[in-house]
């Protein structure tokens, strides 16, 4: 019998007998992967759950199961669980930790023991989270960007909100540096920076808006809690400061935290369609330095957020002009993508199909953020149901999406199990239409000015939100079946191989599955691409004792 | 990791081999993520600036004033003080890294005098502004009749918040200190492996850079109309 990384491991310190304090303390980047996902699709699943409560007091005009004040909670809670609990540290904690690595040959990240610490760290922000919600007036009711003034005048827990923020930013900042050093310095010998796999470029460009956007955003929350506490007035106009300021600072941030979220799904995407075309990826460098770009410009557009907050029209020319530009790596990623599968051998097994899903659904997403890109719609635009579409379009089917396909793909190389593939693609098709139902008629309400955060509407709005009812309740059945069937494969599906998909990185290259604690049996060499197919199927070949090319 | 790490070798397809980086024993990697870290440093004092200035633009006169009355004789001391202490920082590493272990010891502990020199100078400014009303929640730093205006108000939060943050980070760096020389007398930390030390120098080295910035953006602006203290 193998000795897999669910048999043995290292631990922070001393080396406890139980299971479970091994568990707690353990450094392998494997076995934190899994507890940061566990936590995650907790909290997913606790912010879904608020999403369909709001779902349901919307289904009539007036008031069905809440008022005013609890709906503005509630969808506070919704962001701040769905932002800074899951999707911002989502996919580089989750498959950064476990994926990146083994894909570079590595044994483990740079500083295990900050691995280990730096979860922990994000266990006390999530704490702080949650107990914001049972002590005195409750969870904030600000919406989860924490808006100057309100933000320091309201009853609410808001405090408690930025901390939590602040606590989950550190975390994400450690992630991020773990990541740099590790890419940097424990890539396999032969391995050059054009030789990484492009989810490890994903996840490149992502850390770096880690380590330098974070600290700003942290330092703004930081100063809203002296405000609040040593009255220092930044941002409160009674003492001359400025609550536009917050939204500049909060957003030069925010903004570059959603090209945070999307470059490593991107990256998911760019393994698993020249996996699933048999062949090798169009493009290679167009879409790593892509990443890159995206990551730089990234930078430069928050502007657009704040189109209606007061700002000079030349600066809102600028950065309307900005946005349309960083649209345009984006295109050539999807470009290199529909070029990738012309004329592959396409398989159309589970994580293809979603990442096909993402195509379709991102390009809607995408588009209607260049539409509202443009100032004078914008104006139209802003704050209404066309924005949360475009949001949730982008969001929800583009990066939670890319997570789920990466979760198919990877699922047999975490677990050494196979799902149910047919009924897997049944609970895509279930989300495909779900999704669909849910926001398309948001993108048609919000066009006739439906306005967001709002409790009560008018009554022309009233198919729209039933038809977006039904749509929650596809995709969250959907969303729950298909962790149903994650659950069984785990517990009965069938045993594979190292590499049940064909595919050709590294870490597909494992003695067995699931892998042994210390990764490879031996770092290999790296002297070829990370898609080499011919004829359809792979190039490298590896015998896994010694790690030697036998093709 | 006190036991010894030998390296893998990798193999090429010629049979070359290529010595493998692993994460333990990876000096040059510890000290890349330290530099990161400072970078975070860098970008969150970044922001503060920023917002300083903003406020600078809006309030020329106002900054002016609230500059001239800082103590500059103070600050000043305090300037060349961590200056100095820079270099103690600096001069320790050297010793420890041409082996003299207790030449580095005396650098450090001569680096904590200093460090604490700053803190209670400090102090003693923070009680002269107090003292004149102006602290935070205290009388002329809030709203209503008889309290400063705008500029002077936003001036003054920003300095309490960064020469507070600022002073935070000295306070750190001395634990830091105390638990390096702690580390030394465990022999934990040596001439062979000294990365804790130097990183620890490469942050003293960021706080008193911040500090460099500071002191001219708050003290000096005014210096023209200032009376040298209140």
């Amino acid at each position: 019998m193998n000795k897999t990384y669910f048999d043995e491991t290292h631990c922070a310190f001393g080396h406890p007998k139980s299971t479970f304090m091994q568990w707690m303390l353990t450094i392998d980047h494997k076995r934190i992967d899994l507890m940061y996902a566990a936590v995650m699709f907790t909290f997913f699943f606790v912010a879904v759950f608020v999403a369909l409560t709001m779902r349901i007091e919307l289904f009539a005009p007036g008031s069905q199961i809440m008022d005013g004040d609890t709906f503005n909670q509630a969808f506070t809670l919704h962001g701040v669980l769905m932002i800074f609990l899951f999707i911002i540290p989502g996919i580089p904690a989750i498959f950064g930790n476990i994926v990146m690595p083994i894909m570079i040959g590595a044994k483990d990240v740079s500083f295990p023991r900050l691995n280990w610490a730096t979860f922990w760290l994000y266990i006390v922000g999530c704490l702080v989270a949650l107990a914001s919600l049972f002590i005195g007036e409750g969870v904030a009711d600000t919406g989860w960007t924490f808006y100057a003034p309100y933000s320091l005048n309201t009853d609410t827990n808001v405090i408690m909100a930025l901390t939590a923020a602040f606590l989950l930013g550190f975390a994400s900042i450690l992630t991020g540096l773990n990541f740099l050093v590790t890419i940097h310095r424990l890539r396999a010998p032969g391995m050059t920076f054009f030789k990484m796999p492009l989810f490890v470029w994903g996840i490149y460009a992502t850390a770096w808006i880690q380590l330098l956007a974070t600290p700003v955003v942290g330092i703004t929350l930081i100063l809203a809690i002296l405000e609040k506490y040593l009255g220092i007035g930044i941002f409160d106009p009674s003492k001359g400061g400025d609550p536009v300021l917050f939204q500049h600072l909060f957003w030069i941030y925010s903004h570059p935290a959603v090209y945070l979220m999307i470059l490593p799904a991107f990256g998911i995407m760019s393994e698993i369609i020249p996996t699933f075309s048999r062949k090798e990826i169009f493009g290679y460098r167009t879409i790593a330095l892509s990443s890159a770009s995206i990551a730089g410009i990234g930078y430069l557009v928050w502007g657009h957020h704040l189109f209606t907050s007061g700002m000079s029209d030349i600066a809102k020319t600028v950065f309307s002009f900005l946005t349309f530009f960083v649209a345009v790596p984006t295109g050539v990623k999807f470009y290199d993508w529909v070029a990738t599968m012309y004329q592959g051998k396409i398989v159309l097994s589970t994580p293809m199909l979603w990442g096909l899903g993402t195509i379709i659904m991102f390009a809607i997403g995408g588009l209607t953020g260049v539409t509202i890109t443009m100032i004078g719609v914008d104006i139209h635009l802003q704050d209404t149901y066309y924005s949360v579409a475009h949001f949730h379009y982008a969001i929800l089917s583009g990066v939670v999406w890319l997570m789920f396909a990466g979760m198919h793909y990877w699922f047999p190389m975490i677990t050494g199990k196979m799902y149910s593939e047919s009924k897997a693609k049944i609970s895509f098709y279930i989300q495909f239409v779900g999704v669909n139902l849910l926001w398309f008629p948001m993108l048609i309400a919000g066009w006739y000015g439906m306005p967001r955060r709002y409790f009560d509407y008018l009554p022309q709005f009233e198919i729209y939100h039933q038809i977006a009812f039904v749509g929650a309740i596809l995709t969250i059945g959907g969303m729950v079946y298909m962790f149903w069937i994650f659950y069984k494969g785990w517990t009965k599906g069938e045993k594979v191989g190292p590499n049940p998909w064909n595919a050709t990185t590294l870490e597909w290259h494992m003695p067995y599955s699931p892998p042994p604690l210390e990764n490879h049996t031996k770092v290999p060499y790296v002297d070829f691409d990370p898609y080499e197919y011919h004829q359809g199927e792979p190039v490298v070949k590896f015998d896994y004792e010694t790690m030697k090319r036998i093709d | 990791m006190s036991h010894e790490y030998i390296p893998e070798i990798a193999i090429d397809r010629e049979g070359n081999e290529h010595e493998v980086q692993g994460w333990q024993d990876d000096f040059y990697g510890g000290k890349l993520g330290f530099w990161l870290f400072m970078l975070t440093e860098v970008m969150m004092f970044g922001a503060m600036f920023l917002a300083l200035a903003y406020y600078n633009t809006l309030h020329p006169e106002d900054y002016f004033n609230a500059s001239a009355s800082l103590n500059r004789v103070l600050g000043g001391i305090n300037t060349v003080i961590l200056l100095v202490s820079a270099l103690t920082m600096g001069l320790g590493l050297l010793k420890m890294r041409t082996g003299d272990v207790k030449g580095a010891k005396l650098m450090i502990w001569a680096t904590i005098i200093l460090a604490t020199a700053f803190l209670i100078i400090k102090g003693f400014e923070w009680k002269a502004e107090y003292n004149h009303g102006v602290f935070l929640l205290h009388d002329k730093l809030l709203v209503g009749p008889g309290t400063l205006p705008f500029g002077q108000k936003l001036f003054f939060g920003m300095y309490f918040t960064m020469t507070g943050l600022h002073g935070l980070h000295i306070i750190i760096g001395i634990g830091l200190m105390i638990w390096l020389l702690k580390r030394i007398n465990a022999g934990k930390v040596s001439t062979e492996h000294h990365i804790l030390h130097w990183n620890i120098a490469l942050y003293w080295d960021i706080v008193h850079l911040i500090w460099v910035f500071v002191f001219p953006y708050y003290y000096m602006i005014g210096a023209a109309g200032g009376t040298g203290g209140h």
